[in-house]
């Protein structure tokens, strides 16, 4: 039973607050900023009181989405879930998760709160439900942008772009999709986070990917969409099922509306989308990847007298060759110029910017980090972990593929389909 | 964010409202209506123009509408008379042809909150239960809910109440919750709800039709379900358990709760679905959402309490991401500490090794008190990084490191003289009051085996001027004290010097007390100071971590899917604290301290309180062993026991060929203990704590044979002190042999031909067979049948006060 919900900025403002049973008064938005304010780094704020009031809130863009409720015995998952998914329903609806855009939309989202908590109990969070009581139209806080142009090829013929939807396309608001007809669209992502950690002699001590299936559907009304998965796609250690490298998984977890009926025999997921996002299916690996992990570091450091530390890294990329790869972080030099490095002291790190990595290249940087020397004899100080942040788009690293995204029956109106696949690094620790 | 002049803007808003131009363009309208709402929720007070925004009630758009509500919903409690307006406009709303409109109408008008209008609520909320339109009567069902709260002393209306309960049979599953959901406001003081077999089949047959929320919302209430017959009760199971693997953890949570709350009478289904869980929290464990991610440890850190093995194989999915906050990492790092098993405690150590010199000094932090822990029953491998770590040269790792050392000396004794050698130069590096109180703790301990403690000891004296922390200054004292009374040479000046100080110039009333206390002390004589001064050590009863018993579920089964596992920032799951060298020492220890002294004769009374079975035999005894006491100190490691037990075990075979010089004395007896498997072995070590008495080891409960092992020493008034190792030993009912009493004696007092008369043999007490026997082993040294005979019926009342608790 959730009392009040408010929603703050990261500075403190007030954006959006809604009372449903008038158990506290508003006063306590800013107790709240400040008790969230005052903690240490190691206090876990996910659950604070005040008096009777209990706190319980979520970082999603940059905001805090606070519940309070005044019962002890509530379930702290349900809260948390629900916050999750409110603010999966603003995203939705407004097309992208920030301060701009709760603020542009807040009688949107005031309309929406009213719909999915009544008198603190939550009535539904399905977009198929919703988008018959929703009246008001998102504002997009996007201007009109020339990159949309692009698109578009001279005399109307397509254009190699026009095949390939921007990245942001599928950050806008579902509803605007109805007033505007054609642009009937749907966005099968596949999506991996890695988190490995690599030991200092290149034994891979952990790897762990976590991954999902997520259906964006822009279609105001969507029927049956079946999806493909691998056919040689098994789960568990003992099965194993064709010929050749299977794709395996520990864990597999279905969406509730999926119907499994043809899953056992041909590996086709059936479901019927709602409007929005959500995910499919999601599944777990542990240790046994089928690859080797996409990233070998070789580094050698080296202390001289002075108290210099140099260190040579040498990073290489397993992929097959002509994929790109994204790394917008790692704590490391630059012989080319759209590479970049920088030390920072606060966190005592040096970062090493690589805007693209080709598969099957290596790169390599010298560090050399000097400092004044505070002891007669200093100590040697420990180098800490490389940690490696990447994209890795159009690959999987389980391997999972998508054979084919069917709608059916066809619709009416020309839909696009989209398929994507993207592997994260959760946490990708190459240990020196 | 209130704005510089927002008087001014809601000026500005009032006249935009009521001009007739803006009225009458509808867009322009909304747009003014949207203003006000804005300037509302960034906590303008816009109450001012309530009476405008009544007016604005009354559109036909639907979207200005709600605006309006969200408005009139805020202020109306402060204009009670002005909302008498807007009920006509809602009342017509809700006959609208539209059903969203009716359900936004008959929604607002409970939203209200005004006590005056009920009596125009009631009837179109009466047609609302009976309206066509689902979402209408989600809405009215609910709205009942508000309406009693509103005026919780009316009489409840039983016809209400009655259709209520006929609407749990709605088709739409949203209208069956919100049915439970307002029955339970409603009834409340009835207890809520009623949940019968019925209403629970009905429940649970429709639970699938429910979403997420509807769900939880029904396994919530189930809970207070109590099924009438096993067979029941399982059906019940079976069927929940395809929710109990839910992908969405507050399913799986509430289906959790509620079978734990069906199956508090049988400990193996719950075991069975704690298992069964184990698959979706660690997937939430695994979440993008952060706080589903904490929400998930915290409540795997309850599970860990009753199945210490249930994630001992997935350790690695609690290894900490790079970028993960520190709350998480903490908590992360607490379950790994608890799934330390011989298979992965090379790689979990390794991996907090990588966290101890993280960039955040909490983590870091945390991460080397981490492997202290893990050094109760892995020391020497985590003295080894504990030692590494000192190496480094850090601040804030140097105090953690020798605050955990502290910790763990206090624990294992048996890793002192590795912590001593690693004490020598750590001084410089601490800066914080915790670190330095717990060097000068250790020191205080083992300053005799330090050679430079003096020297540490010595700065510390000559820096005491300049220091700002109560708690060092205080533990400064008792350590030069007790450093004085070990090696009185080289400390009398600076603890001349340093009393002096505190007596004389120290401001603060604690620290002069404490050194007044201290110098009157010591005009006592140096043989009472060491009597005060000489506290405990160690503490191993706090023992290891591996093979810790199982907490029965039911201990935290409360607790579960509540708010209570999140809140609980940083507590422990195992009550470690209990008696670990306080680092803030106000109060050296109180409670050691006293019992470290407890008569023997205190402790008869105790028990004689407490048991009334046993009382015959403890009261003879307590009459002739009087003057007999026993302690703990100094304490006996694990090692030290089983090297004197084998050594004993060997001697008995050779002692009729060789004359020893050593002297001991080897006793079997039987005692009756009819509640032996019974017994957790936690009473059981805590009932022989209170008599000082330590017990070292033991077999888990329901195993035979069962076996406890422990030691205390004995002092006595005229014969000095010994040591008493035993053994107890239950065998069950089918291997019970004779009783024999074997006595093994070489003494330089005593005469060798004394062996066989010495202890009276036979000792045994055997009444009727439904009686159980333990077997107890006793060796003593030096020899002192009196004392031995003591301890014997001390330990006898014990289990016997025991076992008549337990029966």
């Amino acid at each position: 039973m959730i009392s009040q919900v408010f929603i703050l900025s990261s500075q403190g403002d007030h954006l959006i607050y809604k009372d449903f049973r008038g158990e506290a008064g508003s006063d306590v938005v800013s107790v709240f900023y400040e008790k969230v304010t005052a903690l240490t780094g190691d206090q876990p704020p996910v659950v604070m009181s005040h008096g009777d009031l209990h706190f319980v809130h979520v970082r999603q863009g940059g905001l805090y989405w606070v519940a309070t409720t005044t019962s002890p015995g509530s379930s702290p998952f349900t809260i948390i879930e629900f916050l999750n998914r409110f603010s999966a329903l603003v995203k939705d609806y407004c097309g992208s998760l920030s301060e701009k855009s709760v603020q542009m939309n807040f009688a949107l989202i005031y309309e929406l709160l009213d719909e999915v908590v009544d008198y603190g109990y939550i009535q539904t969070t399905s977009s198929d439900v919703l988008k018959n009581f929703i009246q008001t139209e998102a504002v997009s806080s996007k201007p009109f942008s020339l990159f949309d142009l692009s698109n578009v090829g001279f005399f109307g013929a397509e254009t190699q772009q026009s095949k390939v939807a921007p990245s942001s396309a599928a950050s806008r608001p579902i509803q605007s999709s109805r007033e505007q007809g054609g642009r009937s669209e749907i966005f099968l992502d596949v999506i991996e986070r890695m988190s490995v950690v690599i030991g200092s002699k290149g034994v891979v001590l952990k790897a762990d990917v976590e991954g999902e299936v997520r259906v964006k559907c822009f279609m105001p009304s969507c029927s049956e969409m079946r999806i493909g998965l691998n056919e040689e796609f098994s789960i568990g250690k003992s099965q194993l099922r064709g010929y050749g490298a299977a794709v395996r998984v520990d864990e597999c977890r279905f969406h509730q509306n999926v119907h499994l009926d043809e899953f056992h025999s041909n590996r086709v997921l059936r479901l019927c989308p709602s409007q929005g996002e959500q995910t499919v299916m999601q599944y777990q690996l542990s240790d046994d990847l089928p690859s080797a992990p996409p990233f070998r570091l070789f580094p050698t450091i080296e202390r001289d007298s002075g108290g210099r530390l140099l260190m040579y890294l040498k990073l290489r990329c397993d992929l097959p060759s002509k994929r790109f790869v994204v790394i917008s972080a790692l704590s490391q030099e630059l012989s080319s110029p759209d590479q970049s490095a920088e030390l920072k002291l606060q966190n005592r790190a040096i970062d090493w910017k690589i805007p693209r990595f080709i598969g099957g290249t290596q790169l390599s940087a010298l560090f050399k980090t000097s400092s004044p020397p505070p002891h007669p004899s200093p100590p040697p100080p420990p180098v800490g972990p490389v940690v490696l942040v990447f994209e890795l788009p159009q690959l999987t690293v389980s391997g999972l593929q998508i054979r084919f995204l069917r709608l059916s029956p066809v619709q009416p109106a020309p839909s696009q389909r989209w398929i994507r696949y993207v592997t994260h690094s959760d946490s990708y620790i190459l240990r020196l | 964010m209130p704005y510089l002049g927002s008087e001014d803007a809601v000026r500005e808003l009032r006249r935009a409202l009521s001009n007739p131009n803006v009225q009458s363009d509808q867009l322009r309208y909304r747009n003014t209506v949207l203003k006000a709402i804005r300037a509302m929720s960034q906590g303008v007070d816009v109450s001012d123009l309530f009476s405008e925004m009544v007016k604005a009630c009354a559109t036909v758009d639907i979207v200005q509408k709600k605006l309006v509500y969200v408005f009139l919903c805020s202020y109306a409690t402060l204009n009670p008379e002005l909302s008498l307006l807007v009920i006509n406009t809602l009342r017509k709303d809700c006959q609208d042809p539209n059903p969203m409109v009716r359900s936004l109408a008959l929604r607002n008008m409970t939203n209200l909150r005004l006590p005056s209008l009920v009596e125009y609520v009631e009837q179109p909320l009466a047609a609302g239960l009976r309206d066509r339109a689902a979402c209408v009567r989600r809405v009215a069902v609910l709205g009942w809910a508000k309406l009693h709260n509103l005026q919780p002393d009316a009489e409840i209306d039983a016809a209400v109440v009655n259709e209520l309960y006929g609407l749990l049979r709605d088709p739409d599953p949203v209208v069956m919750v919100n049915c439970l959901r307002a029955l339970e406001e409603i009834l409340k003081k009835e207890g809520g709800v009623a949940i019968n077999k019925p209403i629970t089949h009905h429940l649970l047959n429709r639970l699938k039709e429910s979403d997420v929320w509807g769900q939880c919302e029904v396994l919530r209430i189930l809970q207070r379900y109590h099924p009438q017959s096993e067979d029941e009760l399982f059906d019940i199971l079976s069927l929940l358990d395809a929710s109990l693997v839910s992908p969405h953890p507050p399913v799986m949570a509430a289906t959790l709760g509620l079978f734990l709350g069906l199956c508090s009478g049988l400990p193996a289904v719950s075991l069975a679905a704690l298992e069964r869980v184990r698959g979706p929290l660690l997937a939430a464990c695994g979440s993008t959402s952060r706080e589903t991610r904490f929400t998930a440890l915290c409540h795997i850190q309850l599970l860990l309490r009753s199945l210490p093995g249930l994630m001992g194989a997935h350790y690695k999915r609690f290894f900490c991401g790079y970028a993960e906050p520190a709350y998480i990492k903490q908590r992360k790092m607490q379950v790994l500490v608890e799934l330390v098993n011989d298979e992965n405690v090379a790689m979990l150590l390794d991996e907090l090794k990588g966290y101890c010199t993280d960039v955040n000094p909490e983590t870091a932090q945390a991460a080397i008190s981490a492997i202290g822990r893990i050094g109760r029953s892995y020391s020497d491998r985590c003295l080894e990084i504990l030692t590494g770590l000192l190496g480094l040269k850090q601040e804030h790792i140097t105090s953690a490191v020798v605050q955990t050392m502290c910790d763990l000396v206090w624990v294992c004794p048996q890793c002192s003289d590795t912590v001593c050698s690693a004490l020598e130069g750590c001084e410089e590096m601490l800066q914080d009051s915790q670190g330095r109180q717990a060097l000068l703790w250790l020191l205080a301990a083992y300053g005799e085996r330090v050679s430079s403690a003096p020297y540490t000891l010595e700065g510390f004296i000559d820096r005491v001027r300049s220091e700002a922390s109560l708690g060092v200054k205080m533990e400064l004292l008792t350590t030069t004290m007790r450093l004085f009374l070990c090696r009185p040479s080289e400390t009398q000046d600076m603890l001349g010097r340093l009393l002096h100080y505190c007596i004389e110039e120290e401001m603060d009333m604690c620290v002069r007390d404490q050194a007044l206390l201290y110098y009157r002390l010591l005009h006592c004589g140096i043989e009472e100071t060491h009597k005060v001064l000489h506290g405990q050590r160690s503490d191993p009863s706090l023992g290891v971590l591996i093979g810790r018993p199982a907490e029965p579920i039911n201990q935290w089964a409360y607790s579960f899917n509540t708010l209570e596992p999140l809140r609980q920032a940083g507590v422990e799951t195992e009550p470690a604290s209990r008696g670990s060298p306080e680092h803030v020492t106000f109060d050296p220890k109180p409670n050691t301290d006293l019992s470290d002294t407890l008569n023997c004769s205190q402790i008869e009374k105790v028990n004689l309180a407490g048991s009334d079975g046993a009382s015959g035999f403890t009261c003879s005894s307590a009459k002739v062993l009087a003057p007999l006491s026993l302690s703990l100190s100094p304490a006996l490691s694990p090692e030290e026991f089983e090297h004197l037990w084998m050594q004993r075990h060997a001697e008995q075979g050779a002692e009729k060929l060789e004359e020893e010089e050593e002297d001991y004395v080897c006793l079997e007896e039987r005692i009756q203990f009819p509640a032996i498997p019974p017994c957790s072995p936690q009473s059981l070590q805590a009932a022989m704590q209170l008599v000082n008495i330590q017990t070292l080891a033991f077999t888990p409960p329901h195993t035979l044979p069962w076996r406890v092992y422990l030691y205390t020493h004995t002092h006595h008034a005229h014969y000095g002190s010994t040591l008493v190792i035993g053994e107890l030993l239950y065998i069950g009912e089918a291997s019970r042999r004779v009783a024999a009493v074997k006595k093994g004696m070489e003494d330089g007092d005593v005469v060798e031909g004394e062996q066989e008369a010495g202890l009276s043999g036979r000792a045994l007490v055997r009444k009727d067979g439904r009686e159980e026997e333990v077997e107890v082993t006793l060796k003593q040294q030096p020899r002192d049948d009196n004392a031995l005979k003591g301890f014997l019926s001390i330990l006898t009342t014990v289990l016997h006060t025991l076992s008549s608790e337990s029966s």
